[in-house]
């Protein structure tokens, strides 16, 4: 039998943490780490890029203010100019403050709905989707190191004993 | 690394001051009108008083809230509160100066007593009716109470922060954290108040209930700008060695959060009186649209826009370059703020921003940098037996 990944279980977030700094100095490339929550400073470690997922949340928010801008101008400037208060019809910019509240909303609406389904679409995310965790133990109370021989150099056994001294609690192959 | 406070600075920071009082001997001088130089003083001494009494109300706040992550740069809003002891009475001078027993300014319209007798041709019955609260004994007492036990507060937590260096344990930080939650329910009330007394009788028609919470946003946000560029500077100047960029990035998000705050209320007073429309209290923008328009359309972008877009990014709050750019903008933004709640109902149209403005903000500016400079010598820059001060040391955003 062939091995094609290893498989390093961990009962801490912090062992895991100094381990996977340990595999990644001596040379070893970590696949991925499954983890019940987010574990602070893992993402640099193992080579995660930063999230661009503010900056397409920044253009969800312009979207949606040039959409409900446009809203307004259109149904309340153009289409059926409105009496607004009193003031001044037919003119988006003179009654701009009362369209800021609004604005505001929309702006929140898009950048944030927009974000999730970005988040979902980007991590193929959807209802009956098959989870991937290679141990379900890590939706609990487990942490799990990742590694994919095919892109390390290294033996199985080298990188074994690695995770082994750092504190792994299961080492499996598959 | 303690803090020396080096004779360039001393200098600079009096020649500062020389400045500022060459601009009013200047602006006598020319012959400005005294309203205008006293209505400067209010500005800047309001202003500077606002950002000392930030140093107070933030040390409070780290107490109450068990925040452990600032304890490192402590010190600096310690140092800024001072400012509160020198800046506090020259405040209270420039409110005695207006009464109408003395009469050297004109700035608070209702001290007439004219405007309260139902004989008198000048009778006012709108401000005759805010008599009960609008009145000078009443005004000066509260006035006294709030900069005294202001600066008492101040004071406790300074000392005590010191003997802490000395003594260690928690007991003191314990009892700070009795002491900064009163005052933060004494700060709650007063915050409110002292604006209503200080910038909003001025326009003494007008009213808005916005206005303590809006003044305080102002206050917040210049307040934790100067610490910013305070602890930068430091840094740049080799001080403050276990203050990093997550330090850094953790003030860049309070004053970006705060400029959205300020902007929230900002708009929100305007657009509530803008839509309704109500005469007495429309007025109030009227006089900024018609004689500050430049001033007043410039706020939104200096203290909103401007530190929204510049400080959105993590690198660009983790760069000390782009902190002091948008922490100027800031500070120059919320100055102008207070000058167009003071000016317009202060000198009506006959306002400017020439020599006299420009060298008493900077004569303010170096009395506070000498207060803060003198404070940071005083005691050691980093408060050592701070319970907190390890967690500051491996703060991590």
């Amino acid at each position: 039998m062939s091995t094609k990944e290893i498989h390093g279980l961990f009962g801490d977030e912090e062992i895991l943490l100094a381990s996977a700094k340990e595999l990644v100095s001596k040379g070893v490339h970590v696949k991925d780490v499954f983890s019940p929550f987010p574990i602070h400073g893992i993402d640099p470690v193992i080579g995660v890029p930063p999230t661009r997922l503010h900056i397409a949340g920044f253009i969800y928010g312009l979207v949606g203010m040039g959409l409900a801008l446009f809203m307004f101008w259109f149904t309340l400037i153009m289409d059926w100019p409105m009496n607004i208060g009193g003031k001044p019809n037919f003119s988006l910019l003179q009654n701009l403050p009362a369209f800021i509240p609004v604005t505001f909303e929309m702006t929140v609406f898009c950048a944030s709905h927009g974000m999730a389904v970005t988040y979902f679409m980007r991590n193929t995310i959807y209802p009956g989707k098959k989870s991937w965790n290679p141990d379900l133990r890590t939706t609990d109370d487990k942490f799990l190191i990742q590694i994919d021989l095919s892109e390390n150099s290294m033996s199985a056994e080298e990188i074994e004993g690695i995770l082994k001294s750092t504190g792994a609690e299961e080492i499996t192959q598959k | 690394m303690d803090y020396t406070f080096k004779s360039s600075t001393k200098r600079l920071t009096l020649g500062l001051v020389g400045v500022g009082v060459l601009a009013i001997v200047y602006a006598v001088l020319t012959e400005i009108p005294g309203q205008r130089i006293w209505a400067n003083l209010l500005v800047n001494s309001y202003f500077f008083v606002g950002i000392g009494l930030m140093g107070t109300l933030w040390m409070a706040i780290q107490y109450v809230s068990e925040a452990g992550w600032s304890s490192g740069f402590k010190r600096i809003p310690e140092a800024v509160s001072q400012f509160l002891l020198i800046g506090g009475p020259i405040l209270l001078l420039v409110l005695f100066a207006g009464s109408h027993n003395f009469h050297l300014h004109h700035i608070y319209h209702w001290m007439d007593p004219d405007l309260m007798d139902p004989n008198s041709d000048h009778y006012d019955s709108i401000i005759a009716g805010k008599a009960a609260y609008l009145n000078e004994p009443f005004f000066y007492a509260r006035s006294v109470a709030y900069v005294f036990i202001w600066i008492a507060f101040t004071v406790f937590f300074r000392k005590s922060s010191i003997k802490e260096d000395l003594e260690g344990g928690v007991g003191i930080h314990k009892k700070s954290y009795g002491v900064a939650a009163a005052f933060l329910v004494f700060y709650g009330v007063t915050s409110s108040t002292s604006s209503w007394d200080w910038m909003m009788s001025i326009d003494t028609h007008w009213f808005s209930t916005l206005f303590g919470w809006y003044n305080f946003s102002t206050m917040f946000v210049s307040g934790i700008t100067m610490f910013a560029l305070i602890v930068i500077t430091l840094k740049r100047n080799g001080y403050l060695e276990h203050i990093n960029q997550e330090h850094i990035q953790d003030l860049g998000k309070f004053m970006f959060g705060a400029s959205v705050f300020w902007g929230y209320l900002w708009f929100s007073q305007f657009m509530l009186i803008w839509y309704a429309n109500i005469p007495e209290e429309v007025t109030y923008f009227i006089d900024r649209w018609e004689n500050y328009l430049v001033i007043w359309a410039a706020l939104p972008v200096l203290n909103l826009a401007l530190p929204m877009l510049l400080l959105m990014d993590k690198s660009a709050k983790r760069s000390f370059n782009m902190m002091t750019i948008a922490g100027v903008i800031i500070i120059v933004g919320h100055w102008f703020d207070v000058f167009q709640m003071v000016m317009p109902g202060a000198v009506k149209a006959d306002w400017g921003v020439g020599i006299l403005e420009v060298g008493m903000f900077l004569g303010f500016l170096g009395m506070f940098l000498f207060v803060v400079h003198n404070a940071l010598s005083k005691a050691p820059l980093v408060a050592k037996n701070h319970p907190y001060l390890d967690e500051a040391k491996h703060h991590h955003v």
